[in-house]
């Protein structure tokens, strides 16, 4: 019997590293993406209960443990690292979004030189604080970016552009490298 | 010459360049300019229009006459300013507008012609005949006069563009912007400090005022180092603040590249900036204006902050023995130095007769110079005194009208500047731009004094309003000398006595727009073209008003100024597109079977930002339409498999959900059973249809809507709005999951027996019939079944996970090879759906309704729906509108092209005679001829008809016969089978 064999979105073009920069992919686990259509208050009790995270505030996210749950859009958050619970179901659209989204993960002292190249939202450290995050663009892509430490940021694209994600971000990283040169 | 013991260049560092083919040496730390005029090397230019012999007039960015063209070949760079462009070794620079030469110019033949040449001169002249003036005049026209070409190859150079965020940005860094950034800085503000300059210190470099007892540049090196080493400070050198726009926004190009030879792999030549500043300070100093007299363009003729500049910070005297010539005290300083360094001073010529000075040289109070000899060189200047003419020998003269402070970026919102009649000037208004503030030379206030106190001043404003306490900062001692000065705009007298000299504007042109009624400012400069160089006329704004209010008797600030636009000193178009050069112009999206598609040879072709097969070849076949045909056959004999992941999947999901299909939708979406899937379309307000797809229903309150490749992300848009806009209170949700499921058409008559082979469950016709969807399993993994047909054939779409994509594609194509079928394009999908007479967006193209493609009858009479009214508007349901009809060729001709145009059979093919258009044609292998689908004026009325289609682009005339759209199995069965 054939078996179907699973390829991540960036496969082996990751990682990399270039000058004080590094791009690895990120393996999220189940990623869920949870729209209320009913009450968002009901909906945030709901994750309390079942996840012990809030529905998170515009540009904000929350974590508990493994998981983590990060603002995604008007009523929409999307629950990473934990298979949804079926009590959302009442309040939110429960969407399974596992192999939706391309995840990479940027670090590095050279990060923010990074994506001041690409992201035309204020991502600096004392504005844009660790758990903070933003829907916004990486060039031309609809991107979703979550700062994950001092140096690092969590970026979200769609699957089918991790190609041009690679292609945006290496091309970043070799200018900053030039740029010392 | 270079002056012993002056000037900031490196000395030890040798560079070598060359200038048109000569090689010259410099030191590090020189511009073109300084190391020309250093090798006594002062012809730089021609002029825009008379094609005058031209040197430098400044030494900074609003030089007007040497406009060089650096480098060579495809990267080479035209129109840049020699006093901008730093040297370094193996630089090529190459004078532009001249020709065979430089120093022998032909087209100099315009300076003798000129009496002719003057403003308005082409609006008058080649007004006759008309058709000459595209085709031969302006070309002529275009050719003799113009600044430098490009190269008309690819630009190998690669362009950045960056973002950045900022609570204060200091905007030049002069003696007002440092101290401004510094005490900004200490404050405890995230500054940008942006200099157009490679060097910080603007006129501090260029002067030898003393700041606490040292060179005014030893200050600015001890400043700058300091604010090098803070945390919250950003100094970005080398980068010109180009234009203010809304929101505290500025944007600014960063020159990276063009001071060095050497680029390193993906080093940018140049780096748009976006800055994003609470506070913007603006501290950009100010220009000196030159003074109108005839003949005062010849090369050796420069500003006298120029001279001084070129002095103080280059070490390089302009000639041998200089002139002085000017209305303010200020010139003065540019004897004071010269005398100081040991260069001979010929002569002092104030315009003012009630000034003191001093000075080991001739010196002329209330005189004037009224006209220069010399060719290509400034030979002698002639003065006028109350004692007669006087001519005097001098081979540079350094001349000062008095200061314009740099008010440009404060009138990018339409702010207008506020005359000052104490310094002649015109200085920025408050308020013009939110968020900025003036201070120093831009400001009016020309002591260094002035410039420290007031820049401090306003970075302890900007403090307070960050919530910041205004750090104690002393301020340094430094000269406070008043700015004292007379007005002097032109001399009079014969001749041509410029005025913008970058296009060529006398002092003449301006009064003859007065004459010929130009009198306002903004007429004045289209007439003209004053101030409409590159240079933006920077050096000649102030003084062409100044003689325009004379020539029609007003004052300076009733005449006004024209608008000052970004960019402030010119930017390329590479710069601004930065990030979209080739492939960066748009993202590309790559379906999960992307590479088995390219292993297999497909041409891939863009739909959307999506790529898809268009076909796969086969060894032995010479045309894609041998591959078309033989995957065309897959499908209707065996089965085919097609990559359909780039559609829109929309999940919606809620109580309401079906609520907001049925008004989405023109047809019924509530009454779907669970587990079934059902055609749609939509229409927009105005009644026009929008998309069209399928919908499927997983639960009570759970559907998938599929849409078009293309209309995938305005039919989510339209989805929100109905759901934000029309009907928030319906509870409902709506996830792109587009992205999340790889999708493949199983296309065919063994397309069950092909899916049996992989399915968990096996499905037959009972378990599993048309138009039935549901979950299954397949190879184990999960994913979601769908018994739709885009072929007429019996057909289901298959999805999984798209990690799992790949995998299942090629698993997919394997098996369908093992009986005679395999994958298929999108090519062969045209085919299969034109043969059925399905719609795409070919024929949904936003000018079409139901009633025109047929679907009338698709828009429910139970309930109401977006665009319902609106299509029963009574033009909208005509019966002689152009409707969906098929076609086929009956005469000589057999081909078809989409595009053509429809007439009677024995209409003359003319615009009035037009019955309608072809939209989508092919071969048809099972038709055994081309088809085609359009839209014909009573459409199905006219089935049977012979009528002549004829693509006027292509030159193809074809007799078609009318027929209804669906070419093959009318009646359904196979796909239902």
């Amino acid at each position: 019997m054939a078996e179907l064999k699973a390829r991540t979105a960036c496969g082996d073009a990751l990682p990399i590293v270039i000058g004080a920069a590094q791009l690895t992919e990120l393996d999220l686990g189940p990623v869920t993406s949870v729209t209320a259509w009913g009450s968002q208050q009901e909906l945030s009790a709901a994750m309390k209960a079942a996840h012990g995270m809030a529905f998170p505030k515009p540009n904000r996210s929350g974590s508990k443990n493994a998981a983590r749950c990060i603002w995604f859009g008007r009523n929409q958050a999307l629950l990473i690292g934990a298979a949804a619970d079926a009590s959302l179901g009442e309040h939110a659209a429960i969407v399974d979004q596992s192999d939706a989204w391309c995840a990479v993960s940027l670090s590095g002292e050279a990060t923010e030189a990074v994506l001041a190249r690409l992201v035309p939202v204020d991502i600096r450290r004392a504005e844009f604080k660790r758990g903070h995050t933003v829907r916004t663009q990486v060039g031309h892509m609809p991107a979703s970016i979550t700062r994950t430490g001092p140096d690092s940021f969590m970026i979200l694209v769609f699957r089918s552009m991790a190609t041009t994600l690679i292609h945006e971000l290496k091309q970043a990283m070799q200018s900053i490298v030039a740029r010392r040169a | 010459m270079r002056v012993a013991g002056k000037g900031l260049v490196d000395r030890s560092d040798t560079v070598t360049f060359s200038f048109d083919g000569r090689s010259y040496d410099g030191f590090a730390g020189d511009t073109v300019a300084s190391a020309l005029l250093a090798n006594d090397v002062r012809l730089m230019g021609r002029s825009f229009k008379y094609h005058r012999p031209r040197g430098v007039l400044t030494a900074g960015s609003e030089e007007p006459n040497a406009l060089v063209t650096v480098g060579r070949g495809a990267a080479s760079e035209p129109n840049v300013r020699a006093t901008v462009q730093e040297i370094y070794d193996g630089l090529q620079v190459r004078s532009q507008n001249a020709w065979p030469s430089l120093d022998f110019d032909i087209m100099a033949v315009n300076n003798l012609v000129s009496p002719f040449l003057g403003a308005g001169f082409y609006y008058k002249t080649f007004m006759w005949p008309r058709k000459f003036w595209e085709r031969v005049y302006e070309p002529v026209i275009r050719r003799a006069a113009g600044l430098g070409g490009l190269s008309g190859a690819h630009n190998p150079d690669s362009y950045e563009r960056a973002f950045a965020f900022c609570d204060v940005l200091v905007i030049g860094a002069g003696p007002a912007g440092l101290m401004a950034a510094l005490t900004a800085a200490r404050g405890g503000a995230d500054v940008i400090l942006a200099d157009e300059d490679a060097l910080m210190g603007g006129r501090l470099n260029a002067e030898t005022y003393e700041i606490n007892g040292k060179l005014g540049h030893v200050w600015v090196a001890e400043v700058v180092d300091e604010l090098a080493e803070m945390d919250n400070v950003r100094l970005m050198s080398r980068t010109t603040v180009t234009g203010a726009y809304d929101h505290g926004t500025f944007g600014a190009l960063e020159r990276v590249g063009h001071h060095h030879g050497r680029r390193d792999e993906g080093a940018p030549l140049e780096c748009f900036w976006r800055i994003v500043a609470k506070h913007s300070i603006l501290t950009g100093g100010a220009l000196e204006r030159p003074i109108a007299f005839q003949n005062n363009d010849r090369p050796g003729i420069m500003t006298a902050a120029a001279v001084r500049a070129y002095l103080n910070r280059w070490g390089v005297s302009p000639g041998k023995a200089l002139t002085i010539f000017g209305n303010n005290d200020d010139a003065h300083r540019t004897a004071l130095d010269l005398a100081e360094a040991g260069v001979r001073i010929a002569a002092v010529i104030d315009s003012r007769t009630d000034v003191d000075i001093k000075g080991d040289y001739p010196v002329y109070r209330g005189a004037q110079v009224f006209n220069t000899s010399g060719g290509k060189a400034l030979e002698s200047v002639s003065i006028r005194t109350i004692n007669g003419v006087e001519k005097i020998q001098t081979d540079c003269l350094a001349m000062s009208g008095g200061w314009n402070p740099t008010v440009h970026l404060t009138c990018h919102m339409n702010g207008r500047p506020t005359w000052r009649p104490d310094i002649q000037a015109f200085v920025p208004s408050e308020g013009a731009i939110p968020g900025m503030v003036a201070a120093g030379a831009c400001n009016g206030t020309f002591s260094t004094h002035g410039c420290l106190a007031e820049g401090a001043q306003v970075a302890g404003k900007v403090l307070g309003m960050l919530g910041k306490k205004q750090p104690d900062l002393p301020l340094p001692q430094a000269e406070d000398a008043p700015y004292r000065m007379a007005p002097l705009w032109a001399i009079a007298g014969k001749g041509r006595a410029w005025l913008d000299f970058q296009n060529d504007v006398s002092v003449k042109d301006i009064k003859q727009a007065a004459v010929e009624n130009f009198r306002s400012v903004e007429h004045m400069k289209r007439y003209t073209t004053q101030g409409m160089a590159t240079d933006q006329g920077k050096n000649s704004n102030v003084g062409a008003l100044a003689v325009l209010a004379d020539a029609t008797g007003r004052g300076i600030p009733e005449t006004g100024t024209t608008t000052f636009r970004p960019p402030y000193s010119p930017v390329s178009i590479a710069a601004m597109g930065a990030g979209a050069q080739g492939k960066g112009f748009a993202p590309e999206r790559f379906t999960t079977s992307h590479s088995a598609s390219v292993e297999a040879g497909a041409p891939m072709i863009e739909a959307g930002l999506w790529y898809r097969p268009s076909y796969f070849p086969k060894p032995g076949e010479k045309t894609w339409r041998q591959s078309c045909d033989r995957e065309v056959g897959y499908v209707r004999k065996a089965v085919g498999i097609c990559d359909v992941s780039t559609l829109g999947k929309i999940d919606i999901q809620g109580p309401d959900a079906a609520a907001l299909l049925d008004f989405v939708y023109t047809n019924m979406f509530s009454t779907l059973k669970v587990g079934r899937v059902r055609y749609g379309l939509m229409l927009r307000e105005d009644g026009t249809v929008m998309d069209d797809g399928t919908c499927a229903r997983l639960g009570e309150t759970h559907f998938v809507m599929t849409t078009t490749t293309a209309a995938a992300g305005a039919v989510m848009k339209h989805l929100e709005f109905v759901a934000q806009c029309l009907h928030p209170e319906w509870r409902v949700a709506m996830t792109s999951v587009t992205e999340q499921w790889a999708q493949f058409a199983v296309a065919g008559p063994k397309s069950r027996d092909l899916l049996n082979g992989v399915l968990d469950t096996p499905i037959d016709n009972d378990s599993w019939p048309f138009m039935a969807c549901g979950d299954m399993s397949v190879l184990g993994v999960k994913g979601r079944l769908f018994r739709i047909s885009f072929s007429g054939e019996h057909a289901y779409e298959i999805a999984v996970p798209a990690r799992y994509g790949e995998s299942l594609f090629r698993e997919l194509v394997s098996r369908a090879q093992g009986v005679g079928g395999g994958a298929y394009g999108m090519e062969a999908l045209n085919v299969l759906r034109i043969e059925k007479g399905f719609i795409t967006h070919s024929e949904i193209h936003g000018r079409t309704t139901a009633f025109d493609v047929g679907m009338a009858g698709m828009i429910s009479a139970k309930k109401d729906c977006i665009g319902k009214v609106m299509a029963g508007r009574p033009g909208l349901v005509a019966a002689d509108r152009e409707r969906l009809v098929g076609m086929k060729p009956v005469g000589a001709v057999k081909l078809l092209s989409a595009g053509a145009h429809i007439f009677a059979k024995d209409a003359e093919a003319v615009r009035e005679n037009d019955e309608g258009y072809v939209t989508s044609v092919c071969f048809s292998p099972e038709v055994g001829t081309y088809i085609g689908l359009g839209f014909v004026k009573n459409g199905p009325e006219r089935y049977g008809e012979v009528m002549r289609v004829v693509d006027h682009l292509r030159e193809l005339e074809v007799e078609v016969e009318i027929c209804p759209p669906v070419f093959f199995d009318p009646e359904g069965g196979r796909a239902r089978g």
